[in-house]
């Protein structure tokens, strides 16, 4: 019996051992988050939204902007700057006293070195700074080092002081420590880190554990935990599960059936804060149907958006019609589409499709694409319109979308950088709609050439009156609503569950603002 | 000479393998340069990623190449990681070996008594029970029930560990000398670790194990019954041998040859990484990594670890064939 007894004990021992340890360390923040979209973390490239966070926390940038008030900016390293009268060329004043991590002083010559190598590297996110005009070839005389504290960043155009700042605060236009990149070999920032900021990463392990540890010698208020650990966990339930057996502090991909099973939980709370992330449907103006105004305008009309945020969208995304998310200069609140069958068959009848048409659309299996796809599907049925899905995974959706191959797509597209210009560019920029195009803008991978809205684009880009600005923006938004190829679905939210204990986690509108510094555990 | 011909059959195998893998990979629709360069790269930017690749080359170029680069024990750099797939596959696959070992020892521990069991018993309440664990074994979906038990075990009790090889507490706190939880934790004296460790694989070696033993205890049983009508049993029984001892002593060291293949594929299969499982419960392995570098068109992490699961496989076909000629004198 004793022996029996001794048995049992050891068997439980693990068992019992593991409620135990069911809380994470004091000093640790650990967050649940799928981190198998990384794939580099060298600011000259990442551009993935789980990189794009690591990169916002270990790098900083000249300017960012302000949380409270997205369309104000501020001086992140930079003391101040000064703009000439002819809007090209911008005096930046560095703060004194700025350290790396590696504890070497940061100076402008760090700056001018990390943006001109964004440029040099021409990698996918060099556009956001290559768009100033700066190239290989001039990025010596436009990028320029004007003293130990001090540099002048010289753009092509008069463009809206907005525009160019907010591409300065964007992930690419991060500073690196310039010295310690020399020295290593290529390609060791895209695992390691040489940032300035409160943390540095200690260690990334792809699609397991990536880990930030407290830059001890940073020149602002150093956070109060030592460490941070992004542990990926890829299924919203078990993100739930972990955070509520005190696994995880944060659970950051929350579906919507966990929002819900978490709003009533003790001890946790949910934030959530509207991002820059839009659902949406595009209409291949390549295909003969699709290019008629009235099938277009027919399709707007035969969602219910309503319905959508309610149901697979509810607490991930609210309804949203304009292709600038809500946030940004200039973005319009304007809704006119709802669920109206006789409208659209009304609209299908005037082009000359009294009975529907059959068409197909390209949809990655993955939630809640799939769903809002299948939702899609039996609206359009209403009307006539039979709607064949051809699922695929994310790659190969996309491959056939570049490719133009697509009739409708529902997909997602993320604001690149904080400013309008970013989606005004991609909605409606066409520059060349042959096949062999360089930019395949959304507008393009969607054969919508318009040049008049080009231009209207280009024209709310050099607008330097910011209430202008935003105005140019409202009315550019209303014409594509009316007559463009995309059916404007929701704005994503960034959500998140967390232990109750948690002081300070704001998460931002874009993924490298989702400042870690701040948090503290009570 | 035996030795070469059979090292020659591996060699044409693990070739077939890979040009197979290889011609899928590039049959699918996925731009692999996509994953690199992003869904905002401009097409120079692709033009470039693809030239850097070497996927401007015709398919016998890049298949040769691949190839060359085995011969000299380079399986590539993974588009996805950055570190050679050598490295990466030597990070994730003993978190699978550990985990499917877990597996096989639940699996066959508790598959081949009860089906031995089942057998002695046909028909009656042991033997209805060994069918109805084997059908949900066989029909349960793996991700349902791995939900269902971390939602039970985990969430509910808290009698276990949840997703992950080990609590966070104890990052860095244990050197990873050879990559198995819980060997390293044990070399490295921490108890409290290694029961952390165990509390966390528990579970999905249980679950693991309990699909290997659905399929072992129904072939136990099958051997087993064989075994048990033929005539040596019937003799035994009539020069009174104790039950006991003519069940495992004599019919199972029979059924124990053709048992062993059973278990040895068991063992193979989950080798190879169970990619619901592992993602269930977010375990690091081969499975995952195959699966996230497939949907990704990371074609050097893909090739690499489908040879990997077929170096595996080969191999234990050769272990279970050299156990087999030890146990059976016959085939000597």
């Amino acid at each position: 019996m004793g022996i029996r007894r001794r048995h049992l004990l050891a068997c439980g021992l693990p068992l019992t051992a593991a409620s135990t340890w069911a809380q994470t360390p004091h000093a640790t923040l650990v967050q649940a988050l799928a981190i198998d979209d990384a794939i580099s973390l060298d600011p000259a490239e990442c551009f993935e939204i789980s990189g794009s966070e690591v990169v916002g926390n270990v790098y900083e940038r000249l300017v960012e902007f302000d949380l409270d008030d997205p369309s104000q900016l501020r001086g992140m390293l930079a003391e101040g700057w000064v703009l000439d009268v002819e809007g090209r060329r911008y005096d930046f004043r560095l703060k004194a006293g700025l350290r790396f991590a590696s504890g070497r002083p940061l100076t402008a010559a760090d700056v001018v070195f990390s943006l001109a190598r964004v440029v040099r590297l021409n990698k996918t996110p060099a556009f956001i700074l290559t768009q100033l005009g700066w190239s290989p070839a001039n990025v010596s005389e436009r990028i320029q080092q004007t003293g130990p504290l001090t540099l002048r960043l010289t753009v092509d155009k008069p463009y809206a002081p907005s525009f160019v700042l907010n591409c300065l605060s964007a992930t690419v236009a991060s500073i690196v420590d310039s010295q310690e990149a020399q020295a290593r070999p290529e390609g060791w920032l895209r695992r390691a880190s040489a940032g300035s900021a409160p943390w540095w990463l200690r260690e990334w392990r792809a699609n397991e554990i990536l880990v930030l540890d407290r830059n001890e010698r940073f020149h602002g208020a150093r956070p109060q935990l030592a460490r941070v650990v992004f542990s990926h966990v890829k299924e919203s339930s078990m993100q739930r599960l972990m955070l509520l057996r005190r696994d995880v502090d944060v659970a950051r991909n929350l579906a919507p059936q966990d929002l819900d099973a978490l709003r009533n939980a003790s001890q946790i709370r949910l934030t959530s804060v509207p991002k820059g992330g839009l659902y949406y449907i595009g209409m291949n103006q390549k295909n003969p149907l699709l290019a008629r105004s009235e099938v277009r305008e027919a399709l707007k009309w035969l969602v219910d958006y309503e319905a959508l945020g309610a149901t697979l969208l509810k607490g991930i995304a609210t309804p949203h019609q304009n292709f600038l998310p809500q946030g940004l200069l200039g973005a319009s609140t304007v809704s006119p589409f709802k669920l109206d069958v006789a409208r659209a068959k009304a609209l299908l009848a005037k082009a000359g499709l009294p009975d529907g048409f059959k068409i197909t659309m390209d949809v990655r299996s993955a939630e809640p694409i799939q769903g809002m796809a299948e939702a899609f599907q039996q609206w359009a049925a209403r009307a006539g319109v039979r709607i064949e899905l051809l699922p695929g995974d994310g790659k190969q959706t996309l491959t056939r979308y570049r490719a133009r191959k697509h009739d409708l797509y529902i997909g997602e597209w993320g604001a690149d950088y904080w400013d309008p210009h970013t989606n005004a560019d991609t909605f409606v920029n066409n520059p060349d709609n042959r096949d062999v195009a360089s930019r395949q803008t959304l507008a393009w991978r969607n054969a919508w050439d318009r040049p008049e809205l080009s231009r209207a684009a280009e024209a709310a880009l050099l607008e330097r009156d910011t209430g202008r600005r935003a105005q140019l923006y409202f009315d550019l938004q209303a014409r594509v609503r009316a007559e463009g190829p995309f059916i404007i679905l929701a704005q994503q939210a960034q959500v998140a569950g967390l232990r109750s204990n948690l002081r300070g986690l704001r998460l931002g509108p874009t993924a490298d603002t989702s400042f870690l510094a701040p948090v503290v555990k009570t | 000479m035996k030795l070469l011909r059979l090292l020659a059959s591996l060699a044409l195998t693990a070739l077939g393998l890979l040009a197979v893998t290889f011609l899928i990979g590039r049959v699918v629709p996925t731009d692999p340069a996509l994953a690199v360069a992003g869904d905002r790269a401009t097409r120079e930017q692709l033009i470039e990623v693809r030239r850097q690749l070497g996927l401007d080359r015709s398919l016998y170029v890049q298949f040769g190449r691949y190839v060359a680069g085995i011969a000299r024990g380079d399986l590539g750099e993974s588009l996805l990681t950055g570190n050679s797939v050598t490295t990466d596959i030597a990070r994730v696959f003993p978190a699978t070996l550990e985990l499917a070992t877990v597996g096989i020892v639940f699996g066959a521990g508790l598959g081949i008594p009860l089906g031995v069991w089942a057998a002695v018993r046909r028909g009656r309440w042991p033997d209805q029970l060994s069918r109805v664990l084997g059908l949900v074994g066989y029909s349960a979906p793996i991700f349902w029930l791995g939900l269902t038990a971390l939602l039970l075990f985990y969430a509910k009790l808290g009698w276990v560990g949840g997703p992950g090889r080990i609590n966070v507490g104890f990052l860095y706190s244990v050197e990873p000398r050879t990559g198995l939880m819980l060997v390293d934790t044990l070399l490295a004296g921490d108890a409290e670790a290694f029961m952390s460790a165990v509390s966390h694989i528990v579970l999905p070696g249980a679950l693991l194990g309990y699909f290997s033993l659905a399929y072992i205890s129904r072939m136990a049983r099958s051997f087993m019954l064989k075994e048990l009508s033929s005539e040596y049993v019937v003799a035994a029984r009539a020069k009174g041998l104790p039950e006991r001892r003519i069940v495992w002593g004599h019919a199972l060291r029979n059924a124990a040859v053709p048992l062993l293949t059973v278990v040895a594929l068991s063992y193979a299969g989950l080798l190879e990484g169970s990619v619901l499982t592992e993602t269930v419960f977010a375990w690091p392995g081969l499975g995952q990594y195959i699966t996230h570098a497939l949907q990704s068109a990371d074609m050097n992490a893909v090739l690499g670890g489908t040879l990997v699961v077929g170096a595996i496989f080969i191999g234990i076909n050769m272990l279970s064939d050299v156990l087999y000629r030890l146990l059976d004198p016959r085939t000597k």
